[in-house]
């Protein structure tokens, strides 16, 4: 039986649509649900589509920076003022991937994608659902923490733009220049008079979903960005991790070369 | 359940009925007859199926068919002008840049794509735009070189 | 960038040559870049069915039962096909010339040796029909222990994987379990030798992953016979294989290929072929069978995985005096093409090198892993990965050159090889030299004056002596220049040792066979004749 594809001019009809059908998936780029359906995943039923224009919503300003989840990777990557976010969006994919991907659907993918909403993560993001007629915005980290029951309609995402210079993103792949995360890292890293506080570490391909680094972020915490002072984050960096055995990498070869990247990421390679 | 959808196709107008929750690439192959658009790995891993959708690279693998109504797509098929072929077919002749052929409908639609908005690439803007893109035969570089070859033909052209 | 030599052997040869150096375009190089290449599915044919195979989730289990009933109803099914329906369900790739017995059934009748073999067939009017109604077939399995390394398959107690060959080895020459070579003494040449070093190398399955996955259509001609558009690459082999398991004349079946989606020795198995054939045939319409990406990574025959311990004898003036190989090859749980894989290996032992004593054990083991096949020198690829990591410990082992090393002990014409031919229009020391020239590697003058010719060069005993500029060796824990080290696996020495043969002395060679049972002139290099 063919799936059955329905699509909705109106985001709150989707939303009610994907509540109610059996079997029901909302598509966005396509990306993440063209696979299970070329795979005649007997999951998918029904997908749900919207063409509502506000999903391509992109508002950049001084403080607040919201993404529909429709805005897709090409598009993040044509913001100038994006620039902050480039290396994440680069992570995803090959170009043609990058042109239908989207910011609501990375927030989805099983590791080892989701690189983006690892940086989104690491900034704090919150996550708006659509439900009924309204909306519901809910923290990123607790939108990751019960992605994998039952379904919702991301509408956007939104974050506080970061201080200058103080957002990274590092992608680790053994396949160049395009293969998939054996991890990936993003950091958020305020500085006050040469100390940091409030700092924002998010990995992907570390458990089943990005996750927020709180131990490292902790011990981050009014330490100078230098070898010393990272030296105990590195050491604490694969706490709460659950890393997979997988056909890319070892769990435990994902959780040794993690503090060596981090190490990278924070001071740069030179500076051991 | 079928879907009626109309597009453009390499400048042609299109009408087919799509399969309820197809994928474009088996729209285009078995139901417009466009064959030179490859399968090779339905997930989008490989690239071989890489067409234009209004001049942006993408994977018809895994685009929904019914998602491109009213959008203009180009595959390998439409590349050239009556006998006049296209500098990057040129181009991939003359570097032998395909061994079984497989992958080079994909690779040719993947550099049209950067040649289009990118003129004048580098050696790395043409390795960024193939990075989707598999060959299991020649090894890249006689593909890079001929993507480069065709830009600099083009500036000479222009010139 | 490519660079053609003519300076070398310029008198060996006629120049006069109208293509070689020469650019030419391939013939189908117009169709690849303008996207009319005609592949196997590039064919579009109406009416055409699916057929997609129901694989074991078991490495190794016993079939208990089978319920179709379900799949048989549900909506586009045209057919199930089952083993029963197979009508020579036991085949060989190579049983084509005669070597080897059938051992592997197209679709697994009571015992699933691998996991990911086809277990039953069904044909619908789509790939997604086929696919639901293979979700609705229930097997009942009784796991049977699985053997996924071959010298655990050789120990006795092993799980027995293939039938037609219990002890879990390929029988060569209708009685040994593996292919030998023997030349020379290897123990003397061992007592003689001032290092002895053992080393144990072991390649992955590689697969070949091309971006077209193996597939064919069969299609009912008027004439009784069936047009098969396939991705294969062994055209007449395939076409000769899917006769035999449909048990009809090869004639009946007009096989059409040629462009291939990429192969490397992955479309040489004839996977698809047979069944979408029978599919065909009970249908009564034209049918497609073609791998998804997922079937042609995890199903789909990779190169296989070679064990190979190999121990070698050395001088300190460079000379190699012995050099002994054992190894084992993965089949996986049938046979495909492993065992030919072997028999290019032994022919290929000692590698391009001239040693008097050489000695070799290969055997074609049978695991519950995913049966090997071909893949791009398959049988040679690891053995030379495994010599030439060898020959670098070697050279440093002896505080020599690498590269003078392999200079010093390579094949010159006139030798006379392990497998008693002799060695002809060789090259080895010129590529050395070249690739030592073009890495301004440097060599000392005896070497770059070495030549492949006969007599060319040094006599090999002075030739490697002064070693002024050598490193002095970093003390290799192998060394063992007084009493060349002995190892675990090794028989019993020879009571008495006889001294190795003088270079020039070779053993004689073996008489001809007095009559071949092979059909050797077939497939020549299975059984070590060539035709001249």
């Amino acid at each position: 039986m063919s799936v059955n594809v329905k699509t909705f001019a109106r985001l709150a009809d989707a939303a009610s649509a994907l509540a109610n059908e059996r079997g029901a998936r909302f598509m966005g780029g396509g990306t993440v649900l063209m696979r299970l359906i070329n795979d005649t995943n007997p999951a998918v039923e029904t997908v749900v589509r919207s063409t509502d224009q506000s999903l391509l919503h992109l508002a950049v300003s001084s403080g607040r920076i919201e993404l529909g989840s429709g805005v897709t990777m090409a598009a993040v990557l044509a913001e100038r003022d994006l620039a902050f976010l480039h290396a994440a969006a680069r992570a995803v994919g090959g170009p043609a991937i990058r042109e239908a991907a989207t910011v609501g659907g990375n927030l989805f993918a099983r590791t080892p994608y989701g690189d983006f909403a690892t940086a989104l993560l690491a900034l704090d993001a919150t996550v708006t659902l659509a439900v009924g007629l309204g909306q519901r915005e809910l923290p990123l980290e607790e939108f990751l923490d019960r992605r994998e029951r039952g379904t919702s309609l991301v509408s956007a995402v939104a974050f506080k733009r970061p201080a200058a210079e103080a957002f990274r993103f590092l992608k680790v792949t053994r396949v160049h220049p395009r293969g998939v995360s054996v991890l990936s890292i993003a950091a958020q890293l305020p500085l006050a008079s040469g100390r940091i506080t409030g700092a924002r570490i998010a990995f992907g391909g570390m458990n089943r979903t990005p996750v927020r680094a709180k131990a490292a972020e902790r011990a981050l915490e009014g330490r100078a960005l230098d070898a010393a002072g990272i030296a105990p984050a590195l050491a604490v960096a694969a706490e709460g991790t659950a890393p997979a055995d997988d056909a890319i990498a070892s769990a435990w070869w994902r959780r040794e070369i993690l503090p060596v990247h981090l190490r990278r990421l924070l001071i740069g390679p030179g500076q051991a | 359940m079928k879907t009626p959808v109309q597009f453009r196709l390499n400048g042609e107008d299109v009408a087919a009925f799509a399969e309820s929750g197809a994928n474009l690439l088996d729209v285009l192959r078995e139901v417009v007859g466009d064959l030179s658009v490859k399968g090779g790995c339905w997930q989008g891993s490989c690239g071989a199926c890489t067409v234009l959708i209004d001049g942006a690279p993408r994977l018809s693998c895994l685009t929904l068919a019914e998602s491109i109504a009213g959008r203009s797509i180009e595959t390998a098929a439409g590349l050239r002008r009556g006998a006049e072929l296209h500098p990057l077919q040129i181009a991939f002749m003359e570097r032998f840049a395909a061994q079984c052929g497989y992958c080079t409908s994909g690779m040719l639609m993947a550099a049209k794509a950067l040649l289009d908005r990118n003129p004048s690439p580098t050696r790395e803007d043409v390795v960024e735009a193939l990075g989707g893109n598999i060959c299991r035969c020649t090894g890249y570089e006689p593909i890079i070189q001929a993507v480069l070859d065709a830009a600099s033909g083009d500036r000479r052209r222009r010139a | 960038m490519f660079e053609l030599r003519k300076d070398i052997f310029a008198d060996e040869r006629d120049d006069n040559l109208k293509e070689i150096g020469q650019p030419t375009q391939r013939q189908d190089m117009l169709g690849h870049v303008t996207g009319t290449s005609t592949y196997y599915d590039d064919h579009r044919i109406a009416g055409l069915l699916h057929l997609k195979v129901l694989r074991s989730p078991h490495a190794h289990a016993r079939i208990r039962s089978i319920d179709d009933a379900a799949a048989a109803r549900a909506p586009g099914v045209k057919r199930i096909i089952r083993a029963a329906d197979v009508p020579v369900n036991l085949n060989t790739l190579l049983s084509l010339i005669q070597f080897g017995k059938d051992d592997e059934p197209s679709l697994a009748n009571d015992i699933v040796r691998y996991k990911g073999e086809p277990i039953l067939g069904i044909v619908a009017t789509s790939e997604r029909a086929a696919i639901e109604a293979l979700g609705l077939v229930r097997v009942s399995y009784d796991q049977l222990p699985a053997v996924f390394d071959v010298e655990e398959a050789l120990k006795p107690g092993a799980p027995s994987v293939n039938a037609t060959y219990p002890k879990n080895t390929f029988e060569y020459h209708g009685k040994y379990d593996h292919q030998k070579l023997r030349y020379g003494d290897v123990e003397a040449g061992f007592a003689q030798a001032d290092v002895v070093l053992e080393e144990r190398y072991q390649m992955s399955p590689i697969e070949h992953a091309p971006v077209e996955t193996n597939g064919s259509i069969a299609v009912p001609d008027t004439n009784g016979r069936f047009v098969v558009y396939t991705s294969t690459q062994a055209l007449f082999f395939s076409l000769d294989t899917a006769a035999k398991i449909n048990a009809v004349p090869s004639n009946q079946l007009h096989f059409i290929g040629g462009t291939v989606g990429g192969g490397f020795g992955g479309k040489v198995d004839t996977m698809t072929e047979p069944l979408v054939i029978l599919a065909a045939r009970l249908t009564g319409a034209p049918v497609r069978y073609r791998f998804s990406r997922h079937e042609e990574m995890q199903f789909g025959a990779p190169r296989g995985a070679e064990r190979i311990y190999v121990k070698d004898g050395v001088m300190r003036d460079g000379r190699i005096v012995a050099r002994k190989v054992r190894a084992y090859f993965d089949s996986g749980a049938y046979t495909r093409l492993s065992s030919y894989a072997v028999v290019k290996c032994v022919a290929h032992i000692p590698g391009p090198y001239t040693i008097p004593n050489a000695h070799a054990d290969v055997y074609c083991v049978f695991t519950n892993r995913t049966p090997a096949t071909a893949m791009r020198g398959f049988g040679v690829t690891a053995l030379d990965f495994a010599l030439e990591c060898q020959m670098d410990k070697l050279a440093v082992a002896i505080g020599m050159d690498p590269i003078e090393f392999r200079i010093l002990n390579a094949y010159r014409d006139g030798d006379m090889k392990a497998h008693r031919r002799e060695a002809k229009n060789c090259a080895l020391i010129e590529c050395a030299q070249v690739a030592a020239e073009k890495a301004n590697w440097p060599l000392r003058e005896q070497f770059r004056r070495m030549s492949s010719r006969i007599g060319g060069g040094a006599d090999r005993t002075a030739a490697g002596v002064d070693r002024s500029r050598a490193p002095t060796p970093a003390a290799p824990a192998r060394t063992a220049a007084a009493a060349p080290q002995r190892v675990a696996y090794e028989r019993p020495a020879p009571p008495a040792p006889t001294p190795p043969p003088a270079r020039g002395a070779p053993p004689p060679p073996p008489s001809p066979p007095a009559g071949s049972t092979h059909g050797a002139p077939r497939f020549s290099s299975v059984f070590g004749t060539r035709r001249r």
